[in-house]
């Protein structure tokens, strides 16, 4: 299927925030994975796959040891394309992967995989606006969207260059800092999400420290979407058991979603 | 600014205003009359500078070599070349107002001249250091608590450079605004390879002077060894232009090759991304960054400078490697025929000459950069020697 761009503009709802869940392909196992996956996927309008990799820059301490775990497992980077794969039909899967896994794998063939597996885009946390050209023109080529990321460090000139490349959405760092902190919500992160907003076209989605509902209704009401991960995979590693793991995310997705469907959205 | 198809910036976004800011400074002040004077000055009056070219006979007989020089960049006050480059960041650091500064380190050189110029300026200052080299490296543990600085150890992984490395990145993105990072080689994001080759080019401008002031020609060859290869390409860009010359960098073999147990990144990786560059990478076939392994811990590093890929391809620099018995051999050898103990890194410089430096030496004189003391490695290489005390 072509035009990841699309389904995910589509999958924006207008009267509240989207939710975006966040699942470590291959952790702890591939097939774990998926039905983490497939509970959360019930709730959410997006859902974030990740692939493992063995120096993750952007990612702290949580989502560093799912990684780690899955890559000891065996998990490799298609068995995660895969897992999208064995989603569809559900909403759409963007893929959170680092530059040097698309490389490795050649961009043309990375990208025609997840196209076939019908991944609407992927996040790359360490390719800036400038680089990789041939990544863009291979994803560009498959029908995959690259959504490109914001920090509150970004400089206005530069949110307006990345708004001018992003066509499905833009993910807004809500702190300078790594995955899994804790998000203050605040004036500081309204005032990034406005200048952003004044910059960048189409739908902002907000990530990086989100933990609890109320945090996701409070920036559901000033973005477009607010994403979980960290807090999410650390679920599964305190659940005794998978089957409760499965039980806690559904039952969480179940909150968070009802969490942003009760935001008052500014208008 | 990329070094052919090598280097860039693959970095999150939050950290390329730093860079943006980073590279503007520095482009300012490498031109400026007073920072240019406080720093040649400061290398100088507390570094030592110019280090000693200084004639090895005695190991240049063992070698076959007749005129065989080693470049001293151990008497470097702190005992590394690493010294010439955290001065000159930290100076800018200070410039650009920053108030503290953080650094990786494997061998610890690089940590311990980081915290050193830290004291200097009197800033604040954090090095990330693999657990297993703080158990390998603990004199340089201990001199870097000495001056001041807080050793943060890293866990990760094999609790080496690469996972130093990346915990370093990880802080600096979360304390991008108050905070400099002290790149210690010449890897990472633009500018920092071009930043830190720069600095260290002053090995290179003074071995170039003083052999041609000794010799009255240019070495036919200069070697030194390479793990990201800060020492390396301060010592080549003496000479790139001299065509000559014979450059050559030795990287880790490790236990051997065919182990897989190595540091060899330019010989047998390809091109791929870590800490921030495209470089020649020891990686799987998923492109998931391999451990790298040597006996010393500053060539313990899977990846290798942008600037040292490029001149691979091109073929201007011939790029070897030497295995933990080789440059145990050297390591010895040099400090019995010489009285000169040198870190287990630049030691591998000295093991390629052991092996084939006798071809070099008919064709003139060899420099080779003696990037560091061996203090460090005492523990370490004696117990491998099996010295009993």
């Amino acid at each position: 299927m072509s035009n990841g761009a699309a389904r995910l503009r589509a999958a924006f709802p207008a009267d509240r925030a989207a939710l975006i869940p966040y699942v470590m392909g291959g952790y702890p196992t591939v097939a774990a994975s998926l039905d983490y996956a497939r509970a959360l996927a019930g709730h959410a309008d997006i859902l974030e796959l990740g692939i493992p990799f063995s120096d993750p820059l952007a990612d702290g301490p949580t989502i560093q040891s799912a990684g780690q775990r899955a890559l000891e497992s065996g998990t490799r980077p298609g068995d995660v394309i895969d897992i999208a794969g064995a989603l569809r039909g559900g909403p759409p899967v963007v893929l959170m992967t680092y530059v040097t896994l698309i490389l490795a794998a050649g961009p043309d063939a990375f990208f025609a995989r997840a196209s076939d597996a019908d991944v609407a885009g992927v996040i790359i946390p360490d390719l800036p606006l400038e680089e990789g050209d041939a990544i863009r023109a291979a994803a560009a080529a498959a029908g995959v969207a690259i959504v490109p990321l914001a920090a509150p460090t970004t400089t206005d000139e530069r949110l307006a260059a990345i708004g001018a490349r992003a066509d499905a959405f833009t993910y807004l760092v809500s702190v300078a800092g790594v995955t899994g902190g804790e998000v203050a919500v605040d004036d500081r992160l309204r005032g990034f999400v406005d200048r952003a907003r004044r910059a960048i076209p189409g739908a902002l989605a907000v990530g990086f420290g989100i933990r609890t509902p109320a945090q996701a209704r409070a920036i559901g009401e000033f973005a477009d979407g607010v994403v979980i991960a960290s807090h999410l995979v650390r679920m599964i590693e305190e659940a005794p058991t998978h089957a409760a793991a499965v039980a806690a995310l559904d039952a969480y997705g179940a909150e968070l979603a009802g969490a942003l469907a009760g935001a008052t959205r500014a208008s | 600014m990329r070094f052919g198809p090598y280097g860039g910036r693959y970095v999150p976004e939050t950290v390329i205003g730093a860079l943006d800011e980073l590279g503007a400074a520095y482009s300012r002040y490498r031109e400026d009359a007073e920072f240019v004077a406080e720093l040649d000055g400061l290398l100088a009056s507390f570094v030592g500078r110019p280090t000693p070219l200084y004639r090895a006979e005695r190991l240049g007989a063992s070698y076959g070599i007749e005129r065989l020089y080693l470049k001293r960049e151990d008497l470097c006050h702190t005992g590394a070349h690493k010294i010439n480059n955290a001065l000159g960041q930290v100076l800018l650091a200070q410039r650009m107002g920053k108030r503290r500064i953080i650094a990786e380190t494997g061998a610890g050189q690089h940590g311990v001249a980081t915290a050193t110029a830290a004291a200097l300026f009197g800033m604040h200052c954090c090095v990330y250091m693999g657990r297993t080299d703080m158990h390998r490296q603990r004199l340089n543990v201990i001199r870097m608590k000495m001056l001041g600085a807080e050793v943060r150890p890293v866990d990760a992984g094999t609790g080496t450079l690469k996972h130093a490395t990346s915990e370093a990145i990880r802080d600096w993105v979360t304390n991008v605004v108050d905070t400099h990072y002290v790149i210690g080689s010449a890897v990472g994001p633009a500018p920092y390879p071009e930043i830190v080759a720069e600095l260290q080019s002053v090995i290179g401008r003074e071995t170039r002077k003083q052999i041609l002031a000794l010799e009255g020609r240019r070495p036919a060859a200069a070697v030194a060894c390479v793990g990201g290869g800060s020492n390396a390409i301060g010592m080549f860009r003496g000479f790139l232009d001299d065509e000559s010359v014979l450059l050559v960098g030795v990287e880790a073999a490790g236990e051997g090759i065919a182990t897989g147990h190595h540091g060899a990144s330019l010989e047998f990786g390809k091109p791929g991304v870590l800490h921030g560059s495209l470089s020649y990478l020891l990686q799987d076939e998923d492109g998931q960054v391999a451990e790298a392994h040597s006996i010393s811990a500053g060539l313990d590093y899977p990846g290798v400078g942008p600037e040292h890929s490029y001149l691979r391809d091109t073929g201007r620099v011939r790029y070897e490697s030497a295995t933990d018995r080789e440059a145990l051999d050297a390591f010895v050898a040099l400090s019995q025929s010489e009285g000169i103990i040198p870190a287990l890194e630049s030691a591998h410089a000295l093991a390629f000459l052991a092996r084939e430096g006798a071809a070099l030496g008919a064709e003139g004189p060899v420099v080779v950069c003696l990037s560091g003391r061996g203090d460090k490695d005492v523990e370490q290489a004696g117990a491998a020697l099996g010295i009993d005390v």
